[in-house]
């Protein structure tokens, strides 16, 4: 059973189009929403806790109709909102156990559950101080508190990691993941940041003006890109003129050159050409895609990028360098116009070439 | 399971009871109400209403020994009258304590984790409408039974007059708390500053108060008693003591009172009216304030 699910939702608000006909449904797990900031993110939370009637088009939580069934959903979800949310004066321990009592849990209940939560998030002697004094990392970790204390079957989490350090990020990144597999509960995290949702998501969902532009596994974002990076110490360009002369498409990317895998025998190219040239081979690894390239990639060259082995024609060159797939797929005599990877003698138009 | 300490039990489901909205109303009336008194916050919170409290507490307990020492029954103050002796005191409170209530987590963005958890707007209004008036209740109770005990204990003639009389006040209490709760905590939840908050109640009790007693004193020059009483139903004080003489029988304290037949019933009804108004721009702004 899918946890979200909608149908042809649509928002309208007075000169802005929120939402506009989003069908998505996302299964148990850690979920990520991405987006540009006014992308809908909020907005379609908004709508999945039932508090705000969608212009048209339906949609369900934990299989309830979001129409009429918010109250049954607001029991059942936890929300941690973007924004500070903390009154500065309450400890957090009274804050947690207060928002317990708010979700239906008796007195004695909530206080546990409070104190089981805020140790779960990693607060300890300093739940007892007013929030007012805690750095925004431990802020984070009451805003979390809170969206867990009633033991939710799905939390919707708001850029959790806003404003946090790297071992902030690292440390709430991990209590996500945590909560989705130890915890048993379904997330929904939203983010800009896609490397944070790599790590962390196991489908991602991405919206764009409103629309559905993606709803994959992570698994499918990142799958194999079919090239492989080949990194040597010297001499570049002339691994890249003998393995495009061994009939391999070759492309160069800064320090690296990317290989497209035709096949076992590519590899054993590769390593035969840099034996043969006395190179020092650096590394030489299979290349994944990134979600970023949803937003960088152009939409059709990223779908005809399956990871397929076998020959591609060279049109279809993953997107990784936007410029024309130009190189070593020509002789050694090279374009006359210049190009840097045409050998010294037909003349560097910038410095990269006089190193080789 | 990977447990990282000894003492890391995992994480634990909750299988436990969920009450409804009963006990999610009566859980936010009572934190509302340690809101109001300063409970569970610092203690500086608590200095200004229970300070205020101790001060309405004083001229009551001063009141019992004089009438305890000259032996003078007639030195009791009147129950009914004692919220408007001291209507500074209380209008002090009101502004101190309904932005408290009223806007303190509208500005630190709380409301919308009530508003994403099974809490509805109007129980939240209604919560803290509720849990200002019993607090307001308190302070002016509190006093008034301390003269009523001191009564007794003085011996004055006529108990069952005294109870009778008491009793009356109470409920003149209740109407006083509900009114000017609703009233301050309507005004202070314009603003989500406590500052502005705190200066928006005490200007609007004081500046009806004045306007009112200037046209008051002006119409009775004039000789115009029916107009200068009519006129007291603008300022809150007067308003709730044209009901407390015309309905509940106890004499005036405030400087004019309107005339008896339809005094009464238009003073309640305007009460009513105060009390209505004053939910419904809670419930407003409390929905607006929801926006996630």
């Amino acid at each position: 059973m899918p946890i979200i699910a909608t149908q042809g939702l649509t928002m309208r608000f007075p000169g802005v189009t929120a939402l506009n006909d989003l069908t998505v449904a996302v299964e148990p797990g850690v979920v990520g929403l991405v987006g540009a900031n006014g992308a809908g993110k909020s907005t379609l939370i908004k709508i999945l806790l039932g508090l705000l009637p969608p212009t048209s088009g339906r949609a369900w939580v934990l299989d309830l109709d979001v129409a009429h069934q918010g109250a049954l959903i607001r029991e059942r979800v936890g929300y941690m909102p973007e924004y500070d949310c903390l009154p500065p004066d309450v400890s957090a321990t009274d804050f947690v156990v207060h928002m317990a009592r708010m979700s239906g849990l008796p007195p004695a209940a909530a206080r546990e559950r409070a104190a089981d939560t805020l140790r779960h998030v990693g607060l300890h002697e300093e739940r007892y101080r007013p929030i007012g004094g805690y750095s925004t990392g431990m802020r984070q970790k009451v805003k979390l508190a809170q969206a867990l204390v009633h033991d939710p079957q799905l939390v919707f989490l708001d850029e959790p990691t806003n404003g946090l350090d790297p071992a902030g990020r690292d440390e709430m990144l991990e209590l996500i993941r945590r909560i989705g597999t130890e915890f048993g509960i379904s997330v929904l995290v939203t983010s800009h940041l896609l490397g944070e949702l790599e790590r962390t998501c196991d489908h991602v969902v991405v919206i764009d003006g409103g629309r559905l532009l993606r709803s994959q596994p992570v698994a499918e974002f990142t799958a194999d890109s079919g090239t492989l990076a080949v990194e040597v110490e010297e001499g570049r360009d002339a691994l890249g003129h003998r393995l495009a002369d061994a009939g391999l498409s070759v492309r160069p990317d800064g320090r690296l050159l990317l290989v497209d895998v035709a096949g076992e025998h590519t590899y054993d190219l590769i390593r035969d050409a840099v034996v043969e040239l006395n190179l020092c081979l650096i590394r030489m690894e299979r290349r994944r895609h990134h979600i970023e390239e949803v937003f960088t990639a152009p939409q059709d060259a990223w779908r005809q990028a399956p990871p397929m082995p076998g020959p591609p024609p060279p049109a279809t060159a993953p997107p990784v360098p936007p410029a024309a797939p130009v190189g070593f797929t020509s002789p050694p005599a090279g374009p006359p116009g210049g190009h840097p990877w045409t050998p010294p003698p037909g003349g560097a138009a910038d410095g990269r070439g006089s190193g080789a | 399971m990977t447990s990282g300490t000894i003492h890391d039990i995992g994480y634990r489901r909750y299988d436990g009871r969920r009450l409804g909205r009963s006990y999610v109303l009566r859980s936010l009336y009572v934190h509302n109400l340690r809101a109001a008194w300063g409970l569970g916050r610092p203690a500086r919170a608590k200095v200004m209403p229970f300070l205020l409290a101790a001060i309405m507490l004083l001229p009551a307990a001063a009141d019992v020994a004089v009438v305890a020492i000259s032996r003078e029954p007639e030195l009791l103050w009147r129950y009914s009258a004692y919220a408007t002796y001291l209507q500074a005191v209380i209008a002090i409170f009101l502004a101190t304590q309904a932005p408290v209530l009223a806007s303190r987590e509208l500005r630190f963005h709380v409301v919308p984790l009530y508003f994403s958890r099974p809490v509805g707007h109007l129980d939240f209004a209604l919560a803290k409408l509720a849990a200002l008036t019993t607090a307001m209740f308190m302070l002016m109770a509190v006093p008034v039974t301390v003269l009523y005990a001191g009564g007794l204990i003085n011996q004055v003639p006529d108990p069952g007059g005294h109870a009778l009389r008491y009793l009356s006040a109470l409920a003149g209490a209740a109407l006083y708390a509900v009114v000017l709760s609703a009233l301050a905590l309507a005004v202070a939840a314009c603003t989500p500053r406590r500052g502005f908050g705190v200066a928006a109640v005490i200007s609007v009790y004081l500046l009806s108060s004045m306007f009112v007693l200037s046209v008051q004193g002006i119409a009775e020059a004039r000789t115009n008693f029916a107009f200068a009483g009519w006129m007291g139903l603008l300022t809150p004080f007067n308003l709730v003591d044209a009901v407390q003489v015309r309905l509940l029988g106890a004499q005036k304290s405030a400087v004019a009172v309107p005339p008896a037949p339809l005094g009464g019933p238009v003073a309640l009804l305007l009460c009513v009216a105060v009390v209505a108004v004053s939910i419904a721009v809670l419930y407003r702004r409390f929905r607006k304030g929801a926006d996630l």
